[in-house]
């Protein structure tokens, strides 16, 4: 038996909580959902950055056979070279696709032959062999080059696919737990007279509210360890500098969004409704904030309709302090967008708000 | 100490109805007072407004020194509800919202143990809320009401869609409600309910109070015949008609029923002619007073 009684607000909070870890649709939507789109996205879509042009070398290439082994291990890396003697049908395969450049040699002329179906390859392929052509020239000539590159990527080293979605996709799965928690809990204690009970209590309203929005801080901060931990475990994520600026961020996030089902839990009736109206809003809101993939090729309306959602700006705060390595200054304008959001958005909610079906 | 409970003139009304149309009454300290009417006459909304979920259009209720609609926490505090739906946490075992609901009221968690004792759902404390059947839940949603050891208890039909084995079984935890001096306050339809657990009943139809005395009280001033029946074949219609007089005789396939005022003759003739074996007498219940008082027909 417990001597200590415990304080309403850590009661209801303790009720709400365990009310969540045993309903496993609840805990299967919050968490292994969201999950299964970072497997799928940091699983599957990193390959896609080294995929590496297939060339079929016809003969001998003295241009490629005899560059220098720091040279080779750069061809290595973007190039696949399979040799052939049979020109006709290697050429057939790069106009059906199969492969994306047949390259041969004949005296001083190197010949490469690509398809323009595929412009990115096609430029690379291109750009490649120009390159080649270019450094078995300069040897020629036995100077030193005079001019070098020094190539150096703006975003930190380890970007990587990984990167990207993983802000996205935590940014989705907390606003959608946020926003059915609350929506749900709502409409489900005010159909089962749970509100009129808690009204004739000695508990005042803020010990309510606080309680459900400490709830969904915690399901927050879970899902924020889960996906963190996996990520850099599973799939080599990795947090750049000012990455601890995504707490607060998260945090007035989960605000932002339990505003939003707070207001569908005021105006639905049924349960189903609820969550049914909650998900018409994260889902197209998910989508407009670059949750899944990027908008920057997205027409400028369509930006200007996410610039309006709190989701987009939760994901661009995550994206410069996880990924882009900026300071925690540039979470400011975040935070204060969807506190802003969160307080406009309750403010409608009182005023619909109903105590009893 | 028990608290009293004073209504005056309350009403209600709802756009052109009038759910509770200037009702007044005083429930005692410690008294078992019954709200009895058919569904829609206004009885919920005027416990409502008696628990401070509503506050009154016009009139007055004043629990002890407080106004309720205040929602002060000191009446609070002293006030137990159970109300008409199953109101529990979802997914937390009988201990558990035992324990919620008595921290809410700043209780030790020790009462939890008192608390599935007296309303003997001790072998049901692990499981959780939905498994419970319909009684169980009711008993549970008292026991809740109950935690904090409140002066005046509200239970708005507690034992609405219980079978009779349950609703029977919740008489026993109710009768002992007030054993300590409680203010209990119960609406119900079930007239034998109201005449078995209240001291006094108040007989609402139409936002109004058509009767308010002791059940006993409201019988007697029915001034309703007695039914005596009689198996078939101890007596022959002849000699039951000479017998009645010119109280009526039915007879049908389950015997003879004579209807009288005047049972304690009838009773001492048929004894006389040794027809007492397989009669049985019926008296009048509230439920023929509520029936007077509110009519026949048929109500949504």
């Amino acid at each position: 038996m417990r001597a200590r009684t415990m304080t309403p607000f850590g009661s209801l909070a303790r009720a709400m909580l365990k009310g969540f870890f045993r309903d496993r649709m609840s805990v299967f939507f919050a968490i292994v959902f969201p999950l299964m789109f970072l497997v799928l996205f940091g699983g599957l879509l990193t390959d896609q950055g080294v995929s590496r042009s297939e060339i079929i070398q016809i003969g001998a290439v003295p241009v490629l056979d005899d560059a220098d082994p720091a040279t080779k291990e750069a061809f290595d890396a973007s190039l696949e070279i399979t040799r052939s003697s049979d020109e006709p049908d290697a050429v057939a395969q790069v106009r059906k696709g199969d492969a994306d450049a047949v390259i041969s040699q004949d005296g001083d002329r190197v010949t490469v032959r690509y398809s323009a179906a595929d412009q990115v390859k096609a430029a690379t392929v291109r750009g490649t062999f120009e390159a080649v052509v270019q450094a078995a020239n300069l040897a020629t000539t036995g100077q030193p080059p005079t001019f070098s590159l020094d190539p150096r990527q703006v975003e930190d080293e380890s970007l990587s696919t990984i990167q990207f979605v993983t802000p996205g996709l935590l940014g989705w799965a907390v606003a959608m737990s946020a926003t059915i928690g609350a929506a749900s809990n709502l409409v489900v204690w005010r159909r089962n007279g749970l509100l009129r009970r808690l009204r004739l209590a000695p508990v005042r309203t803020p010990s309510v509210v606080l309680a459900r929005v400490a709830v969904s801080l915690m399901i927050a901060a879970v899902q924020t360890a889960i996906f963190l931990g996996l990520g850099m475990a599973a799939f080599g994520l990795e947090l750049s500098g000012s990455w601890p600026m995504i707490v607060p961020l998260l945090l007035s996030g989960t605000l932002a969004f339990m505003s939003i089902g707070l207001l569908a839990g005021s105006i639905a009736r049924t349960e189903e409704g609820a969550i049914g109206m909650a998900n018409f809003v994260v889902l197209p809101m998910a989508f407009l904030s670059g949750s899944f993939f990027p908008l920057d090729d997205a027409p400028a309306w369509l930006r200007g309709v996410g610039e309006a959602l709190p989701l987009r700006h939760l994901n661009e705060g995550m994206l410069d302090t996880m990924v882009r390595g900026e300071g925690p200054a540039s979470t400011i304008a975040p935070i204060a967008i969807l506190l802003g959001f969160a307080i406009v958005l309750t403010a409608v909610s009182a005023r619909v708000f109903r105590w009893d079906a | 100490m028990a608290l009293e409970i004073r209504v005056d003139g309350l009403v209600m009304t709802y756009g052109d109805l009038r759910a509770v149309d200037g009702v007044s009454f005083t429930v005692a300290p410690g008294e078992f007072f019954g709200l009895l009417g058919p569904n829609g006459a206004g009885k919920t909304t005027t416990l409502e407004m008696i628990e401070g979920l509503r506050r009154p259009q016009a009139g007055t209720v004043r629990i002890g020194d407080h106004e309720p609609w205040r929602r002060e926490s000191g009446l609070q505090r002293r006030m137990g509800v159970q109300l008409q739906a199953s109101s529990f946490f979802e997914r937390l075992t009988v201990r558990e919202q035992l324990d919620t609901f008595g921290a809410l009221y700043g209780v030790a968690a020790g009462r939890t143990d008192a608390m599935l004792e007296q309303v003997g759902l001790v072998d049901k404390a692990g499981v959780r809320t939905e498994d419970l059947s319909g009684g169980q839940l009711q008993r549970l949603s008292i026991a809740c009401a109950l935690i904090h050891d409140p002066d005046v208890v509200f239970l708005d039909e507690p034992t609405a869609a219980l079978d009779p084995q349950a609703r029977r079984n919740l008489w026993d935890v109710l009768r002992t409600i007030n054993d300590s001096g409680r203010t209990v306050v119960l609406t119900t339809h079930h007239m034998d309910e109201a005449e078995v657990l209240c001291d006094r009943v108040a007989i609402m139809d139409a936002g109004r109070v058509l009767e308010l005395d002791t059940p006993a009280a409201l019988v007697r001033g029915l001034d309703a015949p007695v039914r005596i029946s009689l198996a078939p074949g101890t007596l022959s219609a002849a000699d039951a008609r000479s017998i009645a007089g010119d109280d009526p005789v039915d007879e049908d396939a389950g015997g003879l029923t004579i209807t009288t005022r005047r049972p304690a003759e009838v009773l001492s003739a048929l004894a006389d002619r040794d027809a007492l074996s397989g009669l049985s007498v019926k008296g009048a219940s509230l439920e023929d007073v509520f029936l007077e008082l509110t009519g026949r027909e048929y109500r949504a």
